[in-house]
């Protein structure tokens, strides 16, 4: 008797759960369903009140004009180019300053680690100005290389790959030495594989970063065909009034790249955000 | 017939575990190896203050609490000091002491892992102090393996050699050399993680040896294995070291491991040398009471004592007992011209017999410890606590029921086994 009601209370338990998941997923999902479902309809019905929940006539149309109103193919390569771009500067600097910072014996480390970790804590809009400025004091904007530049060094991406390295014991680096590496080959040959993957996280959090960013692209960039998929999007949105359907509609062009990145990694990206999370 | 096959070695049913003997043999024909002697003369190391601890310093002059005993200046913590030391070529030098004494720091020193503060380094003759590691000619074989976990054993093998641009052919030859050695031959393919403690510390000296070394270096190898695996590669250094034929640097806190392993054993504490001398000779001539009281399982026996001469021989006593020194012990004393004076005086729990006579020490009962060949009587003798050793064949049927807690006993000790340490801890005879 006394089993049965623990496999009972055990059951209740297993279904609070699974209704508790459910729900969150509902929850989750549901704005993308709706935007899928918004796409598909007309401009009326996406702003009648009481909202429609399915399209009355689905309207593919809004797909043609998406396409239309904005260069998607100039986008594409440009939020390419600067996801590009600022993983890699993400991966290689980061991985250098982190190794710096939690490896070596330097005079300043503390007081250079203390900076980073400040400019971790100050919200990046703070930046904008500043960062805006040099770059036109070179006549740097309006240029992809415009799009990166915020994203030359990241005071994350140091940090976390600093405790990566933490994480390493010293001995491995010792042996290194001992065998005959100099600092940068124990650092290239010996070090950065084993933060593969944390390495990995980062390269997932700086791309979706990147990939949503939207502020400093449409400060920097105004001409529409240097703009990223993010800036170009926001363009659909006027000040009076805004094409809900169509914008609908280009955002799930502008989803399409990150999908497909996600479906193929989508182990390291469970990874990568289990591993910042857990950290 | 080259044992390089892996596979007609492995179906030799032999015990030994270093099947690659004639591989080993046949590699190497003529001793050409480069031998090394290692020289440290007045070696110290001081670890400065950091920042906060200067403030403190200044704030305040009364010392915080305190680890360990080591000395402290102006500089720094000093970790080691005075440390000298001549180590002849292929010699197996064992540094023991507790945590903290300054042995894996020396260790380190020589390796180039730590700066040296003052003193000199010679390996080879040559002067190293300022030499980087991988320029010294040495390996190390690290505590926790220190494998490479993304290479597999091989790789990690044959890492030494491709950064010293060795060709391919003469590494892929080492590798497999060492690892018929060391019995690892079918994990060549493996990586670390799938290896026990056992294969991976074979794997890490494997890496350390096919460098082929001048001095190898060891620090603390066998910690991290179980007892029983521990005892198993303790034996199978001696035989390593019998075959690849280097100067060895072992650090260990574990006597045992410093006895069975070393030509000469080196004893720190606090930063200083203690002793140095052979297995023997630190247990039959412990300098002082800390070597004497470290060295050898269970502890030695320490009893407050009187030193005096009578009719012009030199005996101890201990509460009621009067014991003669013995002969070799009366002329080490007689040099000294020592003088009359209380000491602490220290029996072996192994020199100790039981029995009566008009010589004879009583003792109450506390604990005896079956350990099946003999048994360690814990009894207490004047407040102190005393083990004796007791070989089960001398144990007949009503002596075992002697030994209940509280049972009165009574034990011997002849002058030869006797150790005399004077008010300073330093052993009389030296």
């Amino acid at each position: 008797m006394k089993q049965k009601s623990i496999k009972g209370s055990r059951n209740v338990a297993t279904i609070l759960t699974y209704v508790f998941l459910i729900l969150g997923s509902a929850i989750m999902i549901f704005p993308f369903l709706w935007m899928i479902l918004t796409s598909l309809k007309s401009l009326a019905e996406s702003t009648q009140i009481p909202p429609t929940i399915f399209p009355a006539v689905p309207y593919f149309s809004n797909f043609a004009d998406a396409l239309t109103s904005l260069p998607f193919a100039n986008l594409y390569v440009n939020t390419i180019l600067m996801v590009l771009a600022r993983v890699i500067c993400a991966i290689v600097f980061s991985s250098m300053a982190g190794y710096a910072f939690a490896k070596l014996n330097f005079k300043g480390k503390n007081l250079l680690f203390t900076l980073i970790l400040v400019q971790m804590m100050m919200p990046s809009q703070i930046f904008v100005i500043p960062q805006y400025e040099m770059l036109a004091s070179v006549s740097m904007t309006e240029s992809i290389f415009a799009l990166v530049f915020p994203g030359l060094v990241s005071a994350f991406g140091t940090f976390f790959l600093r405790q990566a390295y933490l994480g390493i014991p010293n001995e491995i680096g010792e042996a290194a030495y001992l065998d005959g590496c100099n600092q940068w080959q124990a650092f290239t040959k010996v070090m950065l594989p084993l933060t593969g993957t944390s390495v990995a996280a980062l390269t997932i959090f700086t791309a979706v970063f990147a990939y949503a960013d939207l502020m400093w692209p449409l400060v920097v960039n105004t001409d529409i065909n240097l703009m990223t998929l993010s800036s170009g999007l926001a363009t659909l949105k006027g000040q009076f009034m805004t094409n809900y359907p169509v914008l609908m509609a280009g955002s799930l062009f502008a989803m399409v790249p990150m999908l497909i990145l996600y479906l193929i990694f989508q182990r390291q990206f469970i990874e990568g955000i289990a591993l910042t999370g857990g950290k | 017939m080259r044992c390089g096959s892996v596979e007609t070695c492995r179906k030799v049913p032999e015990v030994s575990l270093f099947r690659g003997e004639a591989v080993w043999a046949e590699a190497r024909p003529s001793k050409l190896r480069i031998m090394a002697s290692l020289n440290l003369k007045g070696i110290k190391k001081i670890y400065p203050h950091s920042g906060d601890q200067k403030k403190k310093k200044k704030g305040k002059s009364d010392v915080p609490e305190k680890k360990t005993n080591l000395q402290i200046t102006d500089q720094g913590v000093v970790a080691v000091q005075e440390f000298n030391l001549d180590i002849a070529d292929k010699e197996f030098i064992v540094l023991v002491g507790p945590s903290g004494c300054g042995k894996s720091t020396t260790l380190r020193m020589v390796a180039g892992l730590e700066e040296i503060s003052e003193g000199e380094l010679y390996i080879d003759g040559k002067l190293v102090n300022d030499v980087e590691p991988k320029d010294r000619d040495i390996a190390m074989v690290f505590q926790n393996y220190a494998l490479y976990p993304h290479m597999t054993v091989y790789e990690n093998m044959a890492f030494p050699l491709r950064l010293a641009k060795v060709p391919n052919d003469e590494i892929d030859r080492r590798v497999r050399e060492a690892a018929a050695i060391l019995d690892i031959t079918q994990y060549l393919e493996r990586r670390p993680k799938a290896l026990s403690g056992g294969q991976r510390q074979r794997v890490a000296i494997g890496r350390a040896i096919v460098r082929e070394p001048k001095v190898l270096l060891m620090d603390e190898p066998l910690s991290n294995l179980d007892a029983k695996l521990r005892n198993q590669m303790r034996a199978e250094i001696i035989k390593l070291r019998q075959k690849i034929d280097t100067t060895f640097m072992y650090v260990t806190h574990d006597q045992t491991e410093a006895m069975t392993l070393g030509d000469r054993i080196v004893i720190m504490k606090d930063g200083f040398i203690q002793q140095i001398g052979t297995p023997q000779e630190v247990f039959d001539h412990p300098a002082n009471l800390f070597v004497a009281g470290f060295i050898g399982v269970p502890q030695m026996n320490f009893f407050d004592a009187r030193l005096s001469k009578k009719n012009g021989k030199y005996v101890v006593t201990v509460g009621s007992v009067t014991v003669e020194l013995s002969e070799d012990k009366q002329k080490a004393l007689n040099a000294k011209k020592v003088a009359d004076q209380d000491i602490t005086l220290g029996v072996r729990p192994n020199h100790i017999h039981l029995g009566d006579g008009p010589n004879a020490m009583t003792a109450t009962m506390d604990v005896s410890e079956m350990m099946g060949g003999e048994v360690h009587l814990h009894a207490n003798a004047n407040g102190r606590d005393v083990v004796i050793i007791v070989p089960t064949t001398e144990l007949t049927g009503e002596h075992r029921d002697a030994f209940a807690r509280g049972a009165k006993i009574s034990f011997t000790f002849s002058g030869s086994t006797c150790h005399v340490f004077g008010a300073d801890d330093r052993n009389l005879e030296f």
